[in-house]
């Protein structure tokens, strides 16, 4: 009796272990195929001239996607100068300060914001920016994509900020420090690294955007000067050129994927290895 | 054999004193009540922490001594729905009254809590000097000397003096509890108040930190409340027995531990509670 | 590790060594005053007692305090067990010389019976082992602990002589029975601070060894 609920115990577990593991391996995988198919794909393609030239006349081959990557680094920029700080504050807000009915709404607020799909978020812009201005730009793209970083930076930062044990505020506030300088130079500095990683993974998230810069950047075959013109980006440049007809052009496609991939791949990792560790409380 | 002349009465022997001797109170607490959102859990507290002792409050697990605690240097109130009745005279000022910042009060009256809880990204050096700093004092020679001081009143300077620069979460459990004391003394509070300070910690770092306590009595006052009686035995002067809210009983350690008056508190101490 | 138990436990140990001297100090005085025919001596003695009782309830209080406050073990709590006990004996050994005392007022109203000889040698006696008692206490000497259990013998042996020897003056003349009876109290009570000597270095020996020699329990 006793042998055999052993037996079956050693059972369950060995079957447990091999579904989790199982599990685990097919997470693993999807990703190394992703990355190895994209990068067996587009690696063909990346040359100096793809990185440097704009794209050529349609029906010329070679050419390049400049234009879209720098365009793509312009909307993040601008992206991340309207999500970041709004996004981070509100986080602040809610895990240092906010207990009451506002936070609740605000909570609420940033998880709808959350759930609005991405080509509303487009409209939403284009009705705000795009039509007072009379034409598509960057300025617009930006916006967009700094709406959608919002509600995660608030998020992330909330979330963040809470690990941050009660325990060491209270250390600070218990030797007579106020609460605004123990958020800035205790609790912020304790989560720096979550923080920087919660902001990436939102820049990582809204890099790959499409659809709301079909409304707002709309796309360009030469240099976009200025805020106000509509720009490339390799998202955009991506969707064009997958679903054209042309050999060269998929080419090009599967290029600018792995470009984008790279672009958040080394944002990530390299902030992930210059970040200073938070030491755990032994 | 002959009867004495005059039967020999030798004079009445006079008790020996024990209450040891007082000079005024740090910290006088009349009618405290604390509550959490409805629920009642310090009851009509008053007390006085007797200057340059060491007091110690006992009670078992959820008798408020905790909250009582945190109310004697308005740290109840930082968590949400928390509640306060009653006055706290700091030499003569209540710190409850209107218009009293909270944040002065805790200038003055430290606190040390159950798990040692350094910075978790400062140095050694900067969790001792955190309180100055944050406080607006950037002098570094002033700094370098509160951090000294801090680190030998804690009895932490000889085991860290070289390594200043080493994270505070590097220390031991008992180093780093003895270096949030440290933080705590740099900025000269009058007062030092501790909650539990040692459930987290090995009786060799205990007895440490005990023996730390029973010195710090000659500079500071200083409150500790524990569920561990025999430490409240060991290192205080006072003795106050907490029981769901109230207080029972206070008076000279020795002779709570060896002639209580209240029955309740006999039972506890002797461990036939309940 | 340093421990303030240990600069309280000194306190203890002062104060009983305090009291220790002030117990031989009056088993002295109360001899000195049955020799020399001192009534004023022999009343100073029964006003000193008090001291000593009263010395007796502070340490009996501070040794409670002690363990009541730092739960001593082992050596500590055997040295602070031991305080209690020798205490005790030494508050005894007070009483002795307020009972000498009286005898010596008693004695005080007639003329002298017969020069005192063993008298003083057995007191003699008896105050070396308190004081040696308390010196092996002072410097956990067991083996002057011992010496001073072997040495109660000689003092039982001057007692039974003093004891013959008056009873031989008693049966000769019914007019020294007082007399010799004060007499044979004072040989008896020098006997009993002996033992409580005895005791106390008993309690030494253990208090060092944690092993008792009592009742020739270590078979010496």
């Amino acid at each position: 009796m006793k042998s055999d609920s052993m037996t079956l115990r050693r059972w369950v577990n060995r079957v447990a272990l091999t579904l989790t593991g199982l599990c685990a391996l097919v997470t693993v995988s999807t990703l190394f195929f992703l990355l190895g198919y994209i990068t067996l794909n587009g690696i063909g393609a990346i040359n100096w001239e793809f990185l440097t030239q704009l794209p050529k006349p349609v029906g010329e081959t070679g050419g390049g996607m400049a234009n879209a990557i720098v365009g793509t680094a312009k909307l993040l920029g601008l992206a991340s100068l309207i999500g970041v700080p709004i996004g981070f504050f509100g986080g602040i807000y809610l895990s240092e300060y906010g207990h009451g009915r506002l936070a609740f709404w605000v909570r609420y607020a940033s998880d709808v914001l959350n759930g609005v799909p991405s080509i509303v978020i487009g409209i939403f812009a284009y009705i705000l920016i795009v039509l007072p201005m009379k034409g598509f730009s960057t300025l617009a793209g930006g916006f967009a994509l700094g709406i959608m970083m919002i509600p995660i930076a608030v998020r992330t930062t909330e979330e963040f900020l809470r690990l941050i044990p009660a325990s060491v505020r209270e250390a600070s506030y218990a030797l007579g420090v106020r609460q605004w300088k123990t958020t800035v130079f205790v609790v912020i500095p304790a989560a720096a690294r979550g923080l920087m990683t919660g902001i990436l993974l939102d820049l990582a998230r809204v890099a790959g955007e499409t659809a709301p810069l079909l409304f707002t950047a709309l796309n360009n075959r030469i240099w976009s000067h200025g805020w106000t013109e509509p720009t490339s980006s390799l998202p955009v440049m991506i969707y064009t050129y997958a679903i054209s007809p042309y050999e060269d052009w998929h080419r090009q496609a599967w290029a600018a994927a792995l470009v984008l991939m790279l672009l958040v791949l080394v944002v990530n990792g390299g902030a992930r290895i210059l970040l200073p560790r938070r030491r755990e409380t032994a | 054999m002959s009867t004495p002349s005059e039967p020999v009465m030798p004079p009445r022997i006079t008790p020996p004193a024990e209450e040891p001797r007082v000079e005024g109170a740090a910290l006088a607490v009349e009618k405290l009540n604390a509550w959490f959102g409805s629920n009642h859990v310090v009851k009509d507290i008053s007390i006085s922490f007797p200057k340059h002792h060491v007091t110690a409050l006992i009670g078992p697990s959820g008798c408020g001594k905790s909250t009582f605690i945190r109310c004697l240097n308005r740290m109840h109130e930082v968590v949400p729905g928390a509640r306060v009745s009653g006055s706290v005279l700091l030499e003569g000022d209540n710190i409850y009254a209107e218009g009293v910042d909270p944040v002065r009060i805790r200038r003055r009256i430290g606190m040390v809590f159950q798990k040692p809880n350094p910075f978790p990204t400062m140095s050694i050096y900067d969790n001792v000097a955190a309180g100055l700093r944050l406080n607006g004092t950037n002098r570094v020679s002033v700094l370098d000397a509160a951090v000294e001081e801090g680190l030998h009143l804690a009895a932490l300077w000889d085991e860290v003096k070289d390594k200043l620069r080493a994270p505070g979460t590097s220390l031991s459990g008992g180093q780093q509890q003895r270096l949030c004391i440290a933080r705590a003394l740099a900025v000269k509070p009058e007062i030092l108040l501790m909650d539990e300070p040692c459930s987290a910690l090995d009786p060799i770092a205990t007895g440490k930190i005990e023996e730390l306590i029973y010195q710090l009595r000659e500079r500071y006052t200083v409150g500790i409340v524990t569920h561990n009686m025999q430490q409240a035995a060991r290192v205080s002067s006072f003795t106050g027995f907490l029981l769901m809210g109230e207080l029972v009983e206070f008076g000279a350690t020795g002779k709570i531990f060896t002639n209580p008056k209240d029955s309740r508190t006999e039972a506890y101490i002797t461990g036939r509670f309940g | 590790m340093q421990r303030h138990f240990d600069e309280e436990l000194k306190q203890l140990r002062d104060r009983l060594l305090a009291m220790g001297g002030a117990s031989e100090q009056i088993v002295g005085k109360a001899v000195k005053a049955l020799v020399e025919r001192n009534l004023a001596l022999a009343q100073e003695v029964l006003r000193e007692d008090t001291a000593i009782n009263q010395m007796e309830v502070e340490i009996e209080d501070l040794c409670l305090n002690l363990m009541a406050r730092y739960q001593p073990e082992a050596k500590d709590l055997r040295t602070v067990a031991m305080i209690f006990k020798i205490v005790n004996d030494l508050e005894r050994v007070g009483d002795q010389a307020v009972n000498i005392a009286e005898r010596t007022v008693d004695l005080l109203k007639e003329p002298l019976l017969k020069p005192l000889i063993d008298i003083p040698r057995m007191a003699a006696l008896a105050q070396q082992m308190l004081k040696d008692a308390l010196d092996a206490f002072v410097n956990h000497n067991t083996e002057m602990a011992r010496d001073v259990c072997r040495r109660d013998e000689q003092v039982d042996h001057l007692n039974d002589q003093i004891y013959k020897e008056l009873l031989v003056f008693m049966t000769q003349d019914p007019k020294t029975i007082i007399r010799a009876m004060d007499l044979i109290l004072v040989g008896r009570h020098l006997e009993r601070v002996a033992d409580h000597a005895t005791n106390i270095a008993e309690d030494v020996y253990y208090l060092v060894k944690g092993t008792t020699i009592k009742h020739r329990l270590a078979g010496n």
